[in-house]
């Protein structure tokens, strides 16, 4: 936002910026944000300054008195097992989840765009899924998935495959959960579907005069061509899956008596927890602060990395 | 409210532009994508298509299914009952608070939508057209709390709440819509941006106040982008999940909404539970709290095709 000009242009240029506002309309402008206004100091600044505080308390419901507590529940973060272990089970969940959304919905969106004509109704189709409440999701799921029952299990077992305990073997917990996200995928299905339009037909034709088959079409016009699409499907749905809370608690955390397996207390789950069920504000606000650091660090990275692959029009 | 929900709304903004852009190019066939031209290329295309879409309906024909068929029969994935029942739809009522349900995230989601589609069109106005110190770095900030994860701020707004006495009410789970929502700021005042200055010139002219310019013209010239965000915010209010626990699961069952509704129901029928497994009236809830989100995307999708396509043919 600031420039490195000396103190004396930077007044002079800021009083010449003044004169350019109406005054009258300058406070019109101000009253019609301050809605927003209001609701940022008070429930997102406010909100952050007093999470940060809290984190540094030992807040005690019954009294709403916070008392300082110093660094303790960041150290107790590093102690309790089970902050690591969800982190561990968060990030191996957004490390299988992203590539796959990713891929399927880049290919289910060439599929339309290749074909064309007809292909709304298929749109529509793989959009239903995105307009079903997750609860509803998940209660046919949880019933689809059954080991024993499942209709997906029947089905592999007719193509001679045993299928896993999808919701009971901590190994397959978390592919449960992708399977359940990849039916729900046409959000980035449709991004990619807009970005697939936008390439220039020219660029496939003269690629197809030189004698480039499609594979290598895909690899040196689309991929280069969709990659701004990509970098942000990829950074949202990374941004997601760190957060994921809905589709493990509706299927591993609803019931309150009987304790799931560890392999599926994700972060977002112990967080909530924490903070809901052992009502352990300090220590979940503490949790928060360190999981907005994760991803910031994590989006930062994509960010970085992004900039070597993705091509933006008019870059050149 | 975060960047989760972003992408859905941005998914269904690009859908819609992309719709109409589709209508735009409807002569010029081809343009766009390369696509291939041998027949039996098409065939095996449509023959692949056809089966996922056949794999994505699947759930939802699974579902219809087992709303029809008695308790011993739920578990059969025969997508023809063996016999087909109508009482689990009427019995549903009498096991389930359903109907306190719909109409508690009925009024909720009307609320929630109300507000934030009111409260961000105002804030996007005045982002949009009038200049004044700060607007640039403002609106930045805007954008930035759409990076903030809910986490960080769960426990302080429960405080704040704890604090204006409103908790085992309602107002937590819409209050905030009040002030407006980064992404749907965002939607609205691209959407001013593209209304001609002239006009709003024009009616200062005629004497307009600057509440006359937002209220007699760019509200009603507004309406589809009103409707989209209405229609976004309405169905991530009826999915909300994680603010019915915080805030409702303490209360009583007729105070639920939807998703603590049938995420209850899915613990109370289970037989690890004590229940009897009676997940015919978990599926029949099920099917009726997705029929609103399908009937609305029905009626949204050609609504927002027809707006955004007369936008196009303006400009």
């Amino acid at each position: 936002m600031t420039s490195a000009t000396s103190l004396g242009t930077a007044t002079a240029s800021r009083s010449r910026r003044v004169r350019k506002y109406n005054k009258r309309e300058a406070i019109a402008g101000y009253l019609f944000i301050s809605p927003w206004i209001v609701g940022f100091l008070v429930f997102t600044l406010g909100a952050m300054v007093y999470s940060l505080v809290i984190s540094f308390s030992d807040y005690n419901l019954a009294t709403n008195r916070a008392t300082p507590a110093g660094f303790g529940n960041y150290a107790q973060l590093l102690q309790d097992p089970n902050v690591m272990m969800s982190l561990g089970n968060t990030l191996f969940y957004a490390v299988l989840a992203v590539p796959l959304e990713i891929i399927f919905a880049l290919f289910l969106a060439i599929l339309l765009a290749k074909v064309g004509r007809g292909s709304s109704v298929m749109r529509t189709i793989f959009y239903l899924p995105k307009m079903t409440p997750a609860v509803a999701t998940a209660s046919v799921f949880l019933l689809l998935l059954n080991g024993n029952t499942g209709a997906i299990n029947k089905a592999l077992g007719f193509f001679g495959i045993p299928g896993p305990q999808w919701l009971v073997d901590p190994n397959w917990v978390k592919p449960s959960i992708v399977l359940m996200t990849l039916w729900g995928v046409s959000g980035t299905m449709v991004i990619f579907l807009a970005a697939l339009k936008n390439v220039p037909r020219d660029l496939y034709e003269v690629a197809s005069i030189d004698g480039a088959g499609p594979v290598r079409q895909f690899f040196n016009i689309t991929l280069p061509m969709i990659s701004g699409a990509i970098f942000f499907n990829v950074i949202v749905l990374t941004i997601a899956a760190l957060q994921i809370f809905d589709q493990a608690y509706l299927l591993f955390w609803r019931d309150q008596t009987n304790a799931s397996t560890d392999a599926s207390l994700f972060y977002g789950i112990y967080l909530f927890q924490q903070a809901f069920r052992q009502f352990n504000f300090g220590f979940a606000a503490a949790m928060a602060w360190l999981l907005f650091v994760i991803i910031l660090i994590i989006t930062l990275v994509q960010v970085k990395f992004s900039n070597r692959f993705v091509y933006y029009e008019g870059d050149n | 409210m975060s960047v989760t929900h972003a992408p859905q709304a941005a998914s269904l903004a690009a859908e819609y532009s992309d719709a109409a852009e589709s209508e735009k190019r409807r002569d010029r066939r081809g343009a766009g994508f390369y696509r291939g031209r041998s027949t039996i290329g098409k065939v095996i295309l449509w023959i692949v298509i056809a089966a996922f879409g056949l794999l994505f309906l699947y759930p939802f024909a699974w579902l219809l299914a087992a709303s029809f068929k008695p308790r011993g029969d739920v578990f059969d994935n025969r997508l023809i009952p063996r016999t087909i029942t109508l009482s689990n739809y009427v019995e549903v009522w009498n096991q389930l608070p359903l109907l306190s349900w719909l109409l508690n995230s009925i009024v909720i989601a009307l609320l929630a939508a109300g507000l934030v589609a009111v409260s961000s069109s105002v804030v996007a106005f005045g982002f949009a057209y009038f200049k004044f110190p700060g607007r640039g770095f403002l609106f930045g900030l805007v954008l930035a709390t759409m990076m903030l994860p809910g986490a960080v701020t769960m426990v302080p707004q429960y405080l704040i709440w704890k604090y204006l006495g409103l908790l085992g009410t309602w107002v937590p789970l819409f209050g905030m819509n009040l002030f407006g929502s980064a992404f749907y700021i965002f939607l609205q005042r691209q959407f001013f941006l593209g209304l001609p200055r002239e006009l709003f010139e024009a009616a200062r002219i005629d004497g307009a106040s600057y509440w006359g310019l937002f209220r007699r013209i760019a509200m009603p010239l507004s309406i589809p982008s009103f409707i989209i965000v209405f229609i976004f915010e309405f169905q991530a209010s009826w999915n909300n999940l994680q603010a019915a626990l915080i805030y409702l699961n303490a209360g009583s069952v007729h105070q639920f909404t939807v998703p603590l509704g049938i995420s209850y129901a899915m613990t109370l029928f289970s037989p690890t539970n004590g229940g009897h497994g009676d997940y015919q009236y978990v599926m029949v809830a099920a099917l009726l709290v997705t029929l609103p989100m399908l009937i609305i995307f029905a009626f949204g999708q050609r609504y927002f095709v027809e707006g955004v396509a007369t936008q196009g043919r303006k400009g």
